[in-house]
């Protein structure tokens, strides 16, 4: 569904992306995984077009999204909860999910606004509140409802679990889990790994701006170098 | 011990107060330190110290008396101030359709009262003139967050075409309108192009430059805009095409009271004038209020609050601000017009950088993205310095103090909630409230 192809982006002079190669099939929850500065979230930015590759191609469903918009993107079928929520604070929880829809016909709203209403029934106790009243978790679960809202093939995460107890990221994985269920391609940046990889089909551990691991989640999660990098000291 | 550090607390506030009156001297004795006279054509100057005097005392017992308080009285005082503004803020917010629907009809039956009269009226449409600014300045500070300082240049743009268009091609206002309108809104996409990259501070140093480039190429273009002189004679509008505001008829159109078969009155012009700004202004609110609930409304609203969310969501930032741009700058350019055919004289004089800050301060003390907001501060700002003329030199003193106490008083503008532009059916009982 979605391919890198030894993909590079810079920035300015610095190198962020090295090449990377990554590959999510449809129906699956891909994580990538990595330290802090290893280029998880340029990842995301180049397939969203802001950087964009300075060499090799991403594809989305065949067609190249290289050197497309960033608007073009996401009316494509790429929608995105990006990291640090970045919900709208001024606005109302029902106008945040209207933002969401704000590139989808309008007639689908009202069924839209239904189904992520359903997954997410702390947004509905909440619907007429301000999204800077809410709660960090129930934040992120707007941020996640908004993206939904747009009618994505493909959803991308980025931290979903940045800053929430524990209690709340399980949860928030819960609900990645069941909107997979229902059909959602997923493709999850985290640094929280042992979530990430016990949740993931497959995943990806970038270090440094390039790929050094593959395999499924428990492959990974089983991997004493990854155990050793990123789930060591009592996670 | 603590008698002790009371006494230390009142040394060091007098000393506070002693330096405030200091200043307060030094800033005095240039400024109200003399007066000056006009003899014979040289200026003289003659000292008044004791005015400088009562300069440094009044600042020094005020600012002693405020320190202190503060440690009193005063905490719990701001508070009560604060909390008697909020709920000022909430009733207005509750009976918003009543009141709009009271100034409305205040607004329509202003003309026809025993309080019209040719000076009522001027300052009726001057401040209909800046209500209607305001707002079209809302839509690009308050809504899509994009701080503007050079708007007035909109402003002039709307002026000089209906002007130029009018007196060179003799087309009647009602044509030139809409055409002042597009002119401008293309001078907002010609501003929005090189702004677009920028945010904040920079977008306004921009906009700031923009302002006056445009009033310095108005003043040296000599042969197309009169330079200094500006344009004189600018035609005034017919009513609606049919009739003319004069006594007897003129360019095969008969006189207005004719038409209406009632009594001549030099009033029926300017009571024209108030309506046809109250329209356009009412227009360019209705516009607002629609917009906010479409998509490209939204998107500014969005714009303003988180810019890269926006890109998250697939909008398309660059539109959504020339839009804004453009937008904005069509309202300037048709009170720009109107402002031309009202004068009968424009010069670069009337678009100097104190307009764009006047529609500014407007926007911001009507707290930013408030319709009714802007009609109040319209109102405090442009009628303010007028109803104090009697203070002289003092007035702008007065004026400037009044907008300090006002922003103390309510930091965020007068009416600092932001509206939902949508609800949920059946859901209007919950919510927060602020």
């Amino acid at each position: 569904m979605l391919k890198f192809d030894g993909v590079h982006t810079h920035y300015g002079n610095i190198e962020a992306l090295k090449g990377i190669d990554i590959k999510i099939n449809q129906g699956e929850i891909v994580t990538l995984i990595g330290a802090n500065g290893a280029g998880k979230t340029t990842t995301l930015m180049t397939l969203m077009g802001i950087p964009q590759a300075s060499k090799g191609t991403v594809t989305f469903e065949g067609e190249d999204i290289t050197h497309k918009a960033t608007d073009k993107i996401v009316s494509n079928g790429i929608a995105v909860s990006p990291e640090g929520r970045r919900i709208f604070p001024r606005m109302t929880v029902y106008e945040n999910l209207q933002m969401g829809a704000i590139t989808t016909k309008p007639e689908y709203f009202d069924a839209d606004l239904k189904k992520v209403l359903g997954l997410f029934p702390r947004l509905e106790e909440r619907i007429d509140q301000r999204g800077g009243t809410l709660s960090g978790g129930e934040q992120q679960m707007l941020a996640i409802g908004r993206a939904l809202m747009a009618r994505p093939r493909l959803l991308l995460m980025d931290e979903p679990s940045l800053g929430l107890a524990p209690l709340v990221v399980r949860q928030i994985f819960e609900i990645i889990k069941e909107i997979n269920e229902q059909g959602m391609t997923v493709f999850l940046v985290e640094q929280n790994a042992f979530h990430a990889l016990k949740l993931a089909h497959r995943g990806y551990v970038l270090v440094n701006g390039e790929v050094t691991m593959s395999g499924t989640g428990e492959e990974l999660l089983a991997s004493s170098e990854v155990r050793a990098a990123y789930l060591e000291g009592g996670h | 011990m603590s008698v002790n550090n009371q006494k230390n607390d009142m040394l060091a506030l007098l000393k506070d107060a002693g330096i405030a009156g200091l200043i307060a001297a030094a800033l005095a004795l240039p400024l109200a330190g003399f007066k000056t006279f006009d003899v014979n054509g040289t200026l003289t100057a003659e000292p008044r110290f004791h005015w400088v005097l009562v300069a440094a005392i009044v600042t020094f017992v005020g600012r002693f008396t405020i320190s202190i308080g503060q440690r009193t009285f005063f905490s719990s005082f701001s508070k009560a101030a604060g909390s008697s503004a909020g709920s000022i803020g909430a009733f207005i917010k509750k009976n918003q359709t009543t009141l709009a629907i009271l100034l409305l009809t205040a607004a329509i039956i202003f003309p026809f009262s025993p309080m019209a009269n040719r000076h009522s009226l001027d300052l009726a449409v001057y401040v209909l003139i800046y209500v209607m600014l305001g707002w079209g300045l809302n839509i690009v500070v308050g809504l899509a967050g994009l701080l503007d300082l050079g708007y007035v240049a909109f402003y002039a743009v709307g002026a000089y075409s209906y002007a130029l268009l009018a007196t060179n091609f003799d087309l009647s206002f009602w044509i030139c309108l809409p055409m002042a309108g597009i002119f401008a809104a293309s001078f907002g996409v010609i501003l929005g192009f090189p702004v677009l990259r920028l945010r904040g501070d920079y977008l306004a140093i921009v906009t700031l430059g923009f302002g006056e480039i445009i009033r310095v190429v108005l003043l040296n273009w000599y042969s197309l805009t009169g330079g200094p002189d500006g344009i004189s004679s600018i035609p005034k509008p017919t009513f609606f095409g049919m009739a003319v505001f004069s006594r007897n008829a003129q360019d095969g159109l008969p006189p207005f009271h004719e038409l209406m078969n009632i009594e001549y009155s030099t009033l029926n012009k300017f009571i024209f004038y108030y309506f046809l700004i109250l329209i356009l202004a009412l227009v360019t609110n209705f516009f607002t209020l629609r917009i906010r609930k479409l998509p490209v409304g939204r998107a500014w609203e969005a714009l303003r609050e988180d810019e890269i969310a926006c890109r998250s969501l697939g909008i398309n930032p660059t539109n959504t601000k020339l839009t804004a741009f453009a937008i904005g700058a069509m309202f300037a350019g048709f009170a720009g017009s109107f402002f031309a055919t009202r004068q009968g004289f424009i010069s670069p004089e009337s678009f100097t950088f104190i307009e764009s800050a006047i529609i500014l301060a407007i926007v911001v003390l009507g707290g930013m993205g408030s319709q009714v907001g802007v009609v109040i501060a319209a109102i405090v700002l442009v009628l303010g310095p007028e109803l104090i003329r009697e203070l002289q030199e003092f007035r702008m003193l007065a004026f400037g103090g009044a907008m300090v106490l006002i922003m103390v008083w309510r930091p965020r503008g007068l009416l600092a909630f932001r509206e939902p532009t949508l609800k949920l059916d059946g859901q209007d009982k919950k919510g927060d409230g602020t």
